[in-house]
């Protein structure tokens, strides 16, 4: 009861003065919107939000390939792979498989493709396309995502990618992540799909949780 | 009222009901859940703060905070994973879910 009590009053205290402190907040006036719509004709895209996510501010989103990565080493570390669901046989369960496995990854490669100008980009796309390998997963029909090899250069290409690309501006002289501008487009394109199957292959392998066994690297 | 400022009222409760499911509970799983809500309450005003001003509604939508957003939605994920996969550890190792010292099993 006491914990409750401790607990009530913290919490009420918190929503007390954030309310207070958010109710005062003056409108947004950094305003940055301006800045990126008067850039976004050299960003190579024109969806704002994929400009500031691969262009502008794209470190962050390579620092975030790295936190995914991390996550996933680091839940590896934690302990080896529980047993997942065998092969399935089930007909409900195999309808389900060929009515929806085939739309989905369509709609992941979609979600890509039109993250350039509207909502939608290589974090939506991975997700979509993690709930098709779940599927495949848990009926078992992806015995190829134990197979080390592959795995792992799923699990890698988003970041090795990104990396290559945003270190080669260095090497023409420019500077970290400075795309040349006439084929920034593509650059963002190409780095997205390497991505969206990290991404996708990650969000997976952390569902999984634990790293392979070493049986299941032998196979 | 402004919308955006329903939205920021929005979000102090969410960060201030995780806070309480952090506080409260000494079992794992409820504390990341709590973990998770304080999270998506800042998710959420960074989501009303790139609104546009009510006096100046032609600017639209600041895509900074939005792809802030996004980006920290992945890294939440990813947080969440590994920390489902620490607490699995921690029931295989210790058989409860709970942190207090001598608990009963759950």
């Amino acid at each position: 009861m006491k914990t409750n009590i401790i607990a009530s009053i913290i919490s009420l205290a918190l929503f007390g003065t954030l309310a207070h402190a958010l109710i005062e907040l003056p409108t947004n006036t950094s305003r940055l919107t301006s800045l990126v719509t008067a850039n976004l004709d050299e960003s190579g895209v024109s969806n704002p939000v994929t400009a500031v996510l691969l262009n502008f501010r794209s470190y962050d989103t390579l620092l975030e390939m790295g936190v995914l990565l991390l996550a996933l080493i680091g839940a590896w570390a934690v302990g080896p792979r529980q047993t997942l669901p065998g092969h399935s046989d089930d007909t409900a369960m195999l309808i389900v498989l060929r009515l929806f496995v085939p739309p989905i990854i369509l709609g992941a490669a979609y979600f890509l493709w039109v993250g350039a100008k509207e909502p939608g980009g290589a974090f939506q796309a991975g997700a979509i396309l993690a709930g098709a390998l779940v599927l495949l997963l848990i009926t078992g029909r992806a015995t190829w995502f134990h197979r080390d090899g592959w795995h792992r250069f799923f699990l890698s290409i988003g970041m090795l990618v990104f990396l290559s690309l945003a270190a080669a501006p260095m090497a023409m002289g420019s500077s970290l992540l400075d795309y040349p501008r006439s084929q920034a487009k593509h650059w963002i394109l190409i780095i997205e799909t390497a991505a969206m199957l990290s991404i996708a292959f990650t969000l997976v392998a952390l569902l999984v949780g634990g790293r392979p066994h070493c049986k299941e690297i032998a196979d | 009222m402004e919308l955006s400022k329903v939205y920021m009222l929005a979000a102090a409760a969410l960060v201030a009901i995780g806070l309480f499911a952090i506080l409260r509970t000494n079992h794992v799983v409820r504390q990341l859940l709590g973990i998770n809500l304080l999270g998506n309450g800042i998710f959420l005003l960074l989501i009303a703060i790139a609104q546009a001003p009510a006096d100046a509604p032609e600017e639209g939508l600041d895509p900074v905070p939005q792809a802030m957003v996004l980006t920290g939605i992945v890294v939440a994920v990813c947080a969440t994973g590994f920390a489902l996969t620490l607490i699995e550890r921690y029931r295989a190792v210790s058989g409860c879910l709970t942190v207090k010292e001598g608990a009963d099993a759950d």
